[in-house]
């Protein structure tokens, strides 16, 4: 397929001031060539004012999501030949405000992420801001939370969602996928407000489990999954006050004789204690 | 009248170093001190999600590692270039940041037992890569994101592109930045600032880095006089993919990859016998480049010449639980499975290793003496010296966090005694200098509409980089490079901006990042054309040579209308002298 493509055509649905039009732009291919090679040749040779936002070119900064021959996918993630077509459709992602072009305003989308209360909540509150070692995750418990931990919060799942495009105060997959990410962490002890959050009349009842947050995620996450889970915990904790032990701090390895391996002995006497002491406690 | 914001700190830049440092000031005492946190990007977008193999902390001394071993490598590693107290410093603050990010939430990679795991890194003497599996970057980057997100007294600027840092009798006062979202010109104002915007690797066409890696922050604070330090040792990686050169990490040679040239030879045994793979950095690179400069290489239809690292020994289950990020970047940009087949690399320009000179605090420095009151700068663009003239793999995301904790503690405690003093900003002339930099902007930046394509200037500068300035260098070659960065910045003067518009002008954009690229690239060369040895990253064949005699020593650059004007500081040395470096 892709040997024989020469030139691709670029179609972008633009955006100015509230007017929107479509522009068309013919792009030379290359072998490997992505959707963000395309509209880097557009705004550098072709049109100067085509606005998109872009940044590691490598699928893990989540700015160049949008809506590719119809789903929102990464634009650098995202090889031309691979798509079946010479005729490459975009538009900003669907359900975001627009600014301008494929530019679309993130501002909400990021506060609901923020609602969810992302972070580990400990009662061990010295333990947490002065560590001893590591709290204690087995390969099973990290393997229970660990997928939802992939999001690059690039808003492609958002885009797709169709009950995001009905109830805007629907947190929405991104946000609901990462209420779990944190209620699942076998460290988190914030589990009771995180659903708390999530059981009222905009929140997971509101899923109807289409999928499609899923189906579009460029990083494999599965939103979908995340949601369904989060009703069941409420299910359970509903039911049966359900309990869960956060995990403890593991100690050190036991001393076996250790290796000797030593640099080479100090040329200069010094005491190493001594050396800096800038605002280390 | 420009719109002013005032914070007590301003962090300028979002990577890891930019929201530790915000999250130091955060739970230090909050309420006390508020922060403005401005990026160019999204907060989740800065490159330090592209970071992949791991970072760099003694955390078993039990089973053999030690402070003095960790400082020994980093040093060895450096070309003895790096300054030993910071060395020591920085290793012995490392376990309690990597157990501060897993209290905080981060999905370290773990043992059966439920322990960090680690795993071994080019030239470090001990398995003291800690790691998220090959994602370690962005993985630090989501743990401080939604670390900050439980915190209130911070305001948050994306996608604020800041244009020229404001300096005032020695101390910083705030800087200018443009609101992409409204094309507005506004003033920051804090009476403390750190810096912590990123490297400079994108003034080379074949890198590693994200778009935006174009040297702001050590360009803005060159061009308001504080000198740029050791900018002639530009890391190149060896593992740059075909042909766009992003990364394919380290940890893939870490979990036992092999380099092979077109035979099908392991090279690396003529070059390090002993580290192989694991040597660091500078070393397997200019092993790589003697190979293809030698015949042994292979010619892409891109006609880059690359060699293979081959992982198919490793089996399918190692690749998808250690490296699941790699085999799909390979699979996607070079339609090859590295479960069955060897990805094809080359180096590929990667980790800027000098920056704004720093004192070993990461306070910002004029000169030997003379600090810069009120501002720091913290990871890659910062140069306290830790690394030296090469870095070895994994010290970067450590320096990040590291010296993140420690600019942002020392502002913390500058604002409160600050006020005390009761001290209140001058204005007026702040805004004399904002509408200045407003008309440079507005006036000659967005107002010339013809001239020059900027594009073109800057892809001629990167083609030359990546020819002149790459892993063997020559004075001759150096001489050329600089005639032509010349001729490039006379013709940047003339450059044009065709987007009318306000609102998300990335063209505008573009244009400034350029001026500070030719900057930058203009330090570097003069820098290394200067510095008549080879040091680390920085290898000349017609000196081939380190020269401790007359190089061990610091180089710092100047603004100077003319060009960069260098002066010399002496190298901090402690513990240990220079030796042969062997690995």
């Amino acid at each position: 397929m892709s040997k024989e493509i020469k030139e691709v055509l670029v179609r972008i649905l633009r955006t100015d001031n509230g007017r929107s039009w479509w522009a068309e732009y013919k792009v030379p291919f290359f072998e490997g060539m992505t959707v963000l090679d395309a509209l880097n040749y557009i705004r550098e040779r072709l049109d100067n004012t085509l606005a998109f936002r872009s940044h590691c070119r490598m699928g893990v900064c989540g700015s160049c999501a949008v809506v590719v021959n119809g789903k929102p996918r990464l634009a650098c993630n995202t090889q031309i030949a691979r798509l079946g077509t010479d005729v490459v459709e975009l538009k900003p992602l669907y359900n975001f405000p627009v600014i301008r072009d494929l530019v679309v305003d993130l501002v909400d989308f990021f506060n609901k992420h923020r609602r969810m209360k992302p972070y580990l909540i400990r009662r061990d509150v010295k333990e947490r801001e002065e560590p001893t070692r590591e709290y204690r995750v087995t390969p099973e418990e990290f393997e229970r939370y660990t997928q939802f931990t992939y999001c690059i919060m690039c808003g492609a799942c958002v885009a797709a969602c169709p009950t995001v495009s009905a109830d805007n105060l629907y947190p929405g997959p991104q946000a609901l996928a990462q209420a779990y990410r944190y209620l699942a962490d076998p460290r988190d002890e914030g589990w009771e407000e995180r659903l708390r959050i999530v059981d009222d009349q905009h929140g997971v009842w509101r899923c109807h489990f289409a999928g499609a947050c899923s189906y579009v995620c460029p990083k494999g996450v599965d939103p979908a999954l995340a949601i369904q889970l989060l009703k069941k915990e409420l299910f359970k904790y509903k039911l049966f006050k359900r309990r869960k032990k956060a995990s403890e701090i593991v100690p050190p390895p036991e001393v076996k004789a250790p290796p000797k391996k030593q640099p080479p002995p100090f040329d200069y006497e010094f005491n190493i204690e001594e050396v800096i002491k800038y605002e280390r406690e | 009248m420009v719109e002013i914001i005032d914070h007590d700190v301003l962090v300028l830049g979002t990577g890891i170093a930019g929201l530790r440092a915000a999250i130091e000031i955060m739970r230090r005492g909050e309420g006390k001190v508020n922060v403005g946190v401005v990026s160019k990007v999204a907060i989740m977008r800065s490159h330090s999600v592209g970071a992949e193999g791991g970072t760099a902390a003694v955390l078993y001394p039990e089973e053999g590692d030690s402070f003095e071993l960790h400082a020994w490598d980093t040093v060895k590693g450096s070309d003895f270039l790096a300054d030993q107290d910071v060395v020591f410093d920085f290793v012995r603050a490392m376990p309690r940041e990597i157990r501060l990010l897993e209290h905080w939430g981060l999905p370290w990679s773990r043992r059966p037992d439920g322990r960090i795991a680690q795993r071994p890194f080019g030239g470090h003497s001990f398995n003291r890569a800690t790691f998220a599996a090959d994602k370690t970057g962005f993985f630090e980057m989501r743990t401080l994101y939604d670390k900050l997100l439980e915190y209130d007294n911070w305001e948050r600027y994306d996608e604020y592109f800041a244009t020229s840092l404001i300096i005032e009798d020695g101390e910083f006062k705030g800087f200018t930045a443009i609101n992409q979202r409204t094309g507005n010109f506004v003033v920051f104002r804090g009476l403390a600032g750190i810096i912590a915007t990123g490297g400079t690797s994108q003034m080379y066409k074949f890198g590693t880095t994200a778009v935006g890696v174009t040297g702001d922050g050590v360009a803005m604070a060159y061009r308001a006089g504080i000198p740029a330090k050791d900018m002639e040792f530009l890391q190149f990686h060896p593992t740059g993919l075909i042909p766009s050169g992003i990364l394919l990490t380290e940890g893939a040679r870490g979990e036992g990859g092999h380099l092979k040239n077109k035979n099908g030879e392991r090279f690396m045994k003529k070059y390090a016998p002993e580290k192989m793979e694991l040597a660091p950095r500078d070393i397997v690179s200019r092993a790589m480049m003697r190979e293809i400069l030698e015949g042994r290489g292979v010619k892409h239809w891109s006609g880059l010449e690359y060699v293979y690292i081959d992982l198919t020994h490793l089996g399918e289950e190692r690749i998808k639980e250690r490296l699941p990020l790699i085999r799909e970047l390979v699979l996607k940009f070079q339609g090859i499975d590295i479960i069955s087949e060897p990805a094809l690399v080359r180096p590929t320009a990667h980790y800027t290793m000098g920056g704004i000179h720093t004192g070993p605090n990461y306070q910002a420095m004029f000169d030997d003496k003379t600090y810069v009151r009120g501002l720091w700068a913290a990871g890659e663009v910062a140069c306290a010296s830790l690394h030296g003239a090469n870095r070895l793999g994994t010290n970067s995301t450590a320096e990040c966090l590291y010296s993140g904790a420690l600019t942002g503690a020392q502002a913390f405690k500058y604002v409160l005694s600050k006020r005390e003093k009761g001290t209140n900003p001058s204005s007026t002339s702040i805004t004399t200098f904002a509408e200045k930099e407003q008309k440079r902007i507005f006036e000659e930046v967005l107002g010339r509409e013809r001239g020059e394509d900027p594009y073109e200037v800057k892809n001629e500068l990167r083609e030359m980089m990546d020819k002149k300035f790459y892993v063997f260098r020559t004075g001759e070659e150096m001489a050329e490079g600089l005639k032509k960065i010349k001729e490039l910045k006379e013709r940047y003067r003339k450059v044009r901006t065709s987007d009318r518009h306000k609102e998300f002008n990335y063209n505008w954009l573009h244009v400034i990042e350029l001026g500070f690229l030719l900057d930058v690239a203009e330090i570097l060369a003069t820098s290394a054309y200067a510095r008549k040895e080879s040091r680390g990253a920085h290898y000349r064949l017609d000196y081939p040579k380190r020269d401790d005699k007359n190089w061990l020593k610091h180089t710092l650059a100047y603004y100077t209308p003319e060009g960069p004007r260098l002066d010399y500081i002496p190298v901090r040395i402690i513990a240990w002298k220079p030796r042969e470096r062997k690995y």
